[in-house]
C-alpha cells in the first residue's frame, strides 16, 4: 500500500455531520433545460430534412405557389405576443400575484389558440388545393416540421390549462413557481423554433 | 419461396388483427408459445402461492430506489439476452445446415425475422438495459448521493423500456416481426415492400423504449452534475462516473435523432408521406444517414460505461491508483465528440465520393488513438501492481486481448477501399461482435462479478464463474474466427442458404463455437443459482468492502440501506474511499438525523402500461383503442402532476437502528 496520502495534519472531516436535505426540485430547471435541448435536436432533424428535401417538388407546387406571407406574418405575431404575455405572467409571479399570473396565462393561451387556429386554416387550405403531405417530399417535410411545432404548442396549451387549475388550487407555492418557470422555458423555446420556421421555411421559401 | 400473407383487411373493431395473425403454421413458434405459456403460468402460480404480489408491487414495481430499479434493469436485460441468444443459435444452426440443396429448417420469412429480432433485441433490450441498470445502481453510490435527481422519472423510464421489450416479444406470437435487418432501411421497410405489421412492431417497440432511454439519460446527467458529495469536483469523480456522464450525454444527444427518424418512417408507412420513398422526391439514403447519426454514437453509449468498469476493476485488483486518470477522462471526452463525426463509415459504398469518404475514414481511424491511450493506461496500471486474478480481473484481461483485435479489424474496415470489398460481409459481422461481445458483454460480466457483493452482500461462486469465463472466451473465438475468414472470402451477411459446399465447414465450426458460448451462458446461470443457494457461505464478512475497493460505493454496507449513506461523505481525493481508509477515517456512530427520501409510486408502471396498449393498437391499426389509450396516458400524466406530496422522511430512529446493526456487524468482522 502506498503511504503517499498518509499525513499527520489536523483531523480531516470525512463526513458531512451537519447535512441539510437538498431543497425539493433543486435540479428540475437543469433537467428541464436538458430535455429542451433533446427536443431541439428533434427539430434540428426536421429542419435538416426540410433543407435536404425542401427543393424536391416532384413537379408539384413550390413555396411561392403556396405560402401567403401576410397570413404567416399574422400567425407569427400571435406567437410572439403570446411569449410577451407569458413574460408578464412571470413578472406577476415574482410580485406574488396569483390572479395576475392566471390572467396573463389565460391571455397567453388565447394567443396560442389563435396561432393554432390560423395554422390549421392554412393546412386545411393547402390540402384543399391538392398540396397534401403526400404530394411531394417538399410538402412531406413542410407539414412534418410545421406540424410538429404545432403539436408542441397544443401540448403547451394543455399544460397551461393544467397549471391554471393547479395555481387556483395551491397558489404560488414553490412547486407551482417551478412549473411556471419550466413552462416559460418551453413556451419561449417554441417561439425560438418558430422564428427558425418563419425564416427558413416561409421567408426563404418565397424568395427561392 | 412464397410471400407469407397479403396485407390484411382493416376492420373497425380489431383493425388488421384477426386469427390469421397467430402463427399457427410455424411449429417452432407454436412450441415456443406453449413453453412460454406453461412457464408463465408456473411463475405466476408460484408468485401467487407464496403471496408475493404485494411484496413485488410495494417493494419492486413501484420503487423509486435507484438500486432496485438498477437490479430490475439487469433482470430485464438477462431475460431478453436469453431470447436474443436463442435467435443466434437458430441462425448458426440454419447456416450450418443449408448446404448442398438443403433449405435448412427456417423459411425465408422466419429466418429474416430471426436475424432482425436478434440485432434489435441484443442492442436495445439487452445491452441498453444492462448498461442503464449498471449506471443506475452504481453512479449514485459512487458520487455519495441518496438517489438520482428524478426518482419517479427513473421508475417510469424503466417501465417504458420494459413496455418496449414486451411489445417486441408480443410480435413473436401475434403477427410477425420486421424482416428488414436491425436498422430497417427503406425502401425495404416502407409500406410497399413491408406491408404487414412487422416493421410497425419494430417502430413502436423502439419508440416506447426510446422515451425511457432518453429520460433516464437526462436523469443521470443531472444526477452526476448536481448530486455529487461535497468536495467531489469533476476531476475527482470516479472514472466509471465519468464514462457514465459521457454515455448519458451521448444518449440525450442521439436518441432524439432516432425518435425523429422513426417518426418520419412511421409517417411514410401510415400517412403516405414521401421522406424515404423512391417516388415524388423522397430519399432512402437520407434515412441511412439519419439512422447512423444516431447509430454510431449508440455503440459508444454501449461501450463507454464498460471502459469505466475496466478502469475501476484494473485499479482495484492491481492495488494501485489508476494510471493516467486525467488522460483517461480526456480520452473519454474525445471519443464522445468523435463518435459524432464518423457515421458515414457505415456506408462508404453509398458513393459520396473520395473526399467525403476520406474524411470519414480518417475520423474513424482517429478514434483508435484515445481508445489506444485507454488501453495503455490499463496496462500501465497493471504494471508493477499486485494483481489479484479474481473473476472481474479475468474478464478485464480477456477484454483487453479480445477488444484489441476487434479494434484493429475496425481500423481495417475504416479504410474506404478495403470497405468496398468487405462491406456487408461476414467480416463486418465478426468485427462488431468482436467489439460488442469483447467490450460490452465481457465488461458487463466483469461488472456483475465486481458489484454483485455490493448489491446482495455475498460474492458470486468462483468455480462456476471460471467455467463460464472459459466457455465464453473460447466459444467466442471459435464462433467468430470462421466469420472473419468467410468474410475475407466474400460471403455476405444475412444469407439463408449457400451453394458453395467448401464453405460449410466454417459454418459448422462457428456453430460449435455458439454451442460453447451457450455452455458459458448455462454456467453463468448455474453460477447465479449456486451463489444464491450458498449465500451464507459466500457472505461478505468485511461489511461492505470485499475487494479492498477504492471508490465510495464500498464505503457503505452491502446491500446499502435505502438512503445509501447515513452521513454524506466529504471527498478530499480521487479514490475517495481508499483515501478515507488510509487516513483512518472514523465512521460516525451516533447523531443520526431524519433523512428525506422520495416516496414510491405506481404511476410509472401504469402510464407505461397505457403506452404499451397504445403501441399494440397502433401496430394493428385499432384506432379506437389508440385514441382511448392515448387519452388515458395524457390524463394519467396530468393526474400525476396534481400529487404534490412525493417525499417522506426516514425517521432518525430507523436510521439509528440500521446503522447500529452495521456497527455490530463491523465489530464482529474486525
Amino acid at each position: 500500500m502506498s503511504a503517499k496520502t498518509i499525513t499527520a495534519d489536523a483531523p480531516v472531516q470525512f463526513y458531512d455531520l451537519d447535512e441539510h436535505a437538498h431543497p425539493e426540485g433543486h435540479s428540475t430547471m437543469l433537467g428541464f433545460w436538458i430535455y429542451l435541448m433533446s427536443d431541439c435536436l428533434i427539430f434540428a432533424i426536421l429542419f435538416a430534412c426540410y433543407a435536404v428535401l425542401g427543393g424536391s417538388y416532384a413537379a408539384g407546387p413550390a413555396p411561392k405557389d403556396l405560402f401567403d406571407l401576410k397570413l404567416i406574418a399574422l400567425n407569427t405575431a400571435m406567437l410572439l405576443f403570446s411569449s410577451i404575455t407569458y413574460g408578464f405572467a412571470v413578472l406577476q409571479m415574482q410580485q406574488g400575484k396569483v390572479k395576475g399570473v392566471q390572467i396573463w396565462l389565460a391571455v397567453t393561451a388565447l394567443f396560442g389558440l389563435a396561432f393554432l387556429g390560423i395554422e390549421l386554416y392554412e393546412f386545411h387550405h393547402l390540402i384543399e388545393i391538392g398540396a397534401t403531405p403526400q404530394r411531394s417530399a417538399f410538402l412531406s417535410s413542410f407539414f412534418t416540421l410545421v406540424g410538429t411545432h404545432g403539436l408542441h404548442v397544443t401540448f403547451g396549451i394543455i399544460w397551461l390549462v393544467t397549471l391554471m387549475f393547479q395555481l387556483s388550487k395551491h397558489g404560488l407555492i414553490a412547486a407551482n413557481k417551478r412549473r411556471v418557470m419550466c413552462l416559460s422555458m418551453f413556451w419561449h423555446f417554441l417561439d425560438v423554433v418558430w422564428i427558425g420556421v418563419f425564416t427558413f421555411v416561409y421567408l426563404m421559401g418565397v424568395l427561392r | 419461396m412464397t410471400i407469407p400473407h397479403p396485407a390484411p383487411e382493416t376492420g373497425p373493431i380489431l383493425g388488421k388483427l384477426s386469427l390469421e395473425a397467430l402463427p399457427l403454421h410455424e411449429p417452432i413458434l407454436v412450441i415456443t408459445f406453449i413453453g412460454v405459456v406453461l412457464g408463465g403460468i408456473a411463475v405466476l402460480g408460484l408468485i401467487t402461492k407464496f403471496r408475493l404480489w404485494g411484496y413485488l408491487w410495494t417493494e419492486w414495481f413501484t420503487t423509486v430506489d435507484h438500486k432496485r430499479i438498477g437490479i430490475m434493469y439487469m433482470i430485464l436485460g438477462l431475460i431478453m439476452f436469453l431470447r436474443g441468444f436463442a435467435d443466434a443459435i437458430m441462425m448458426r444452426l440454419q447456416q450450418a445446415m443449408a448446404f448442398g440443396g438443403s433449405e435448412g429448417y427456417l423459411t425465408p420469412h422466419h429466418y429474416d425475422q430471426v436475424f432482425t429480432a436478434h440485432g434489435v433485441i441484443m442492442i436495445f433490450f439487452v445491452a441498453m438495459p444492462f448498461i442503464t441498470g449498471l449506471m443506475n445502481y452504481v453512479v449514485p453510490l459512487q458520487i455519495g448521493a441518496r438517489d438520482v435527481s428524478f426518482p419517479f422519472l427513473n421508475n417510469f423510464s424503466f417501465w417504458m423500456t420494459t413496455a418496449g421489450a414486451v411489445l417486441t416479444m408480443v410480435s413473436l406470437f401475434i403477427g410477425e416481426y420486421a424482416q428488414t435487418g436491425w436498422l430497417a432501411y427503406p425502401p425495404l421497410s416502407g409500406i410497399a415492400y413491408s406491408p404487414n405489421v412487422g416493421v410497425d412492431y419494430y417502430i413502436w417497440g423502439l419508440q416506447i423504449a426510446g422515451v425511457g432511454t432518453t429520460l433516464s439519460g437526462i436523469n443521470l446527467i443531472v444526477t452526476i452534475l448536481k448530486l455529487r458529495a461535497p468536495g467531489m469536483g469533476l476531476m475527482k469523480m470516479p472514472v466509471f462516473t465519468w464514462t457514465s456522464l459521457c454515455a448519458n450525454i451521448l444518449i440525450v444527444a442521439s436518441f432524439p435523432i432516432l425518435t425523429a427518424t422513426l417518426v418520419l418512417l412511421t409517417l411514410d408507412r401510415y400517412v403516405g408521406t414521401n421522406f424515404f420513398t423512391n417516388d415524388l422526391g423522397g430519399s432512402p439514403m437520407m434515412y441511412v444517414n439519419l439512422i447512423w447519426i444516431w447509430g454510431h454514437p449508440e455503440v459508444y453509449i454501449l461501450v463507454l460505461p464498460l471502459f469505466g468498469v475496466f478502469s475501476e476493476v484494473t485499479s482495484t485488483f492491481s492495488g494501485k491508483r489508476l494510471f493516467g486518470y486525467t488522460s483517461m477522462v480526456y480520452a473519454t471526452i474525445c471519443i464522445t465528440i468523435l463518435s459524432y463525426l464518423v457515421w458515414l463509415h457505415h456506408f462508404f459504398t453509398m458513393g459520396s465520393g473520395a473526399s467525403v469518404n476520406s474524411f470519414f475514414g480518417i475520423t474513424t481511424m482517429v478514434i483508435s488513438i484515445p481508445t489506444g491511450a485507454k488501453l495503455f493506461n490499463w496496462l500501465f496500471t497493471m504494471y508493477r501492481g499486485r494483481i489479484r486474478f479474481e473473476l472481474p480481473m479475468m474478464w478485464t484481461v480477456a477484454f483487453m486481448l479480445t477488444f484489441v483485435i476487434g479494434g484493429m479489424t475496425g481500423v481495417l474496415l475504416a479504410v474506404p477501399p478495403a470497405d468496398f470489398v468487405l462491406h456487408n460481409s461476414l467480416f463486418l459481422i465478426a468485427h462488431f461482435h468482436n467489439v460488442i461481445i469483447g467490450g460490452v458483454l465481457f465488461g458487463l460480466f466483469a461488472a456483475i462479478n465486481y458489484w454483485w457483493p455490493k448489491a446482495f452482500g455475498y460474492k458470486l461462486d468462483v468455480f462456476w464463474g471460471k467455467i463460464s469465463f472459459w466457455c465464453w472466451v473460447v466459444g467466442f473465438w471459435v464462433a467468430f474466427t470462421p466469420l472473419y475468414i468467410l468474410g475475407l472470402m466474400g460471403v455476405t451477411r444475412r444469407m439463408r442458404v449457400f451453394d458453395d459446399p467448401s464453405l460449410q465447414i466454417w459454418f459448422v465450426i462457428a456453430g460449435i463455437g455458439a454451442l460453447i458460448v451457450a455452455a458459458g451462458i448455462g454456467a453463468m446461470l448455474v453460477q447465479f443459482a449456486v451463489s444464491i443457494w450458498r449465500r451464507k457461505e459466500l457472505r461478505d464478512e468485511t461489511g461492505g468492502d470485499p475487494w479492498d475497493g477504492r471508490t465510495l460505493e464500498w464505503a457503505t454496507s452491502s446491500p446499502p440501506p435505502d438512503y445509501n449513506f447515513a452521513f454524506t461523505p466529504v471527498i478530499h481525493d480521487l479514490d475517495a474511499w481508499y483515501d478515507m481508509k488510509t487516513r483512518g477515517h472514523q465512521r460516525p456512530v451516533d447523531g443520526y438525523r431524519d433523512i428525506h427520501m422520495p416516496s414510491n409510486t405506481g404511476t410509472g408502471m401504469i402510464l407505461s402500461g397505457f403506452c404499451l396498449v397504445m403501441g399494440f393498437a397502433l401496430v394493428w391499426h385499432i384506432w379506437w383503442l389508440v385514441a382511448l389509450s392515448f387519452a388515458a396516458t395524457i390524463v394519467g400524466a396530468i393526474y400525476h402532476t396534481f400529487n404534490y406530496k412525493r417525499d417522506f422522511d426516514i425517521p432518525a430512529a430507523t436510521v439509528t437502528a440500521v446503522e447500529e446493526a452495521r456497527t455490530r456487524q463491523l465489530a464482529a468482522g474486525a
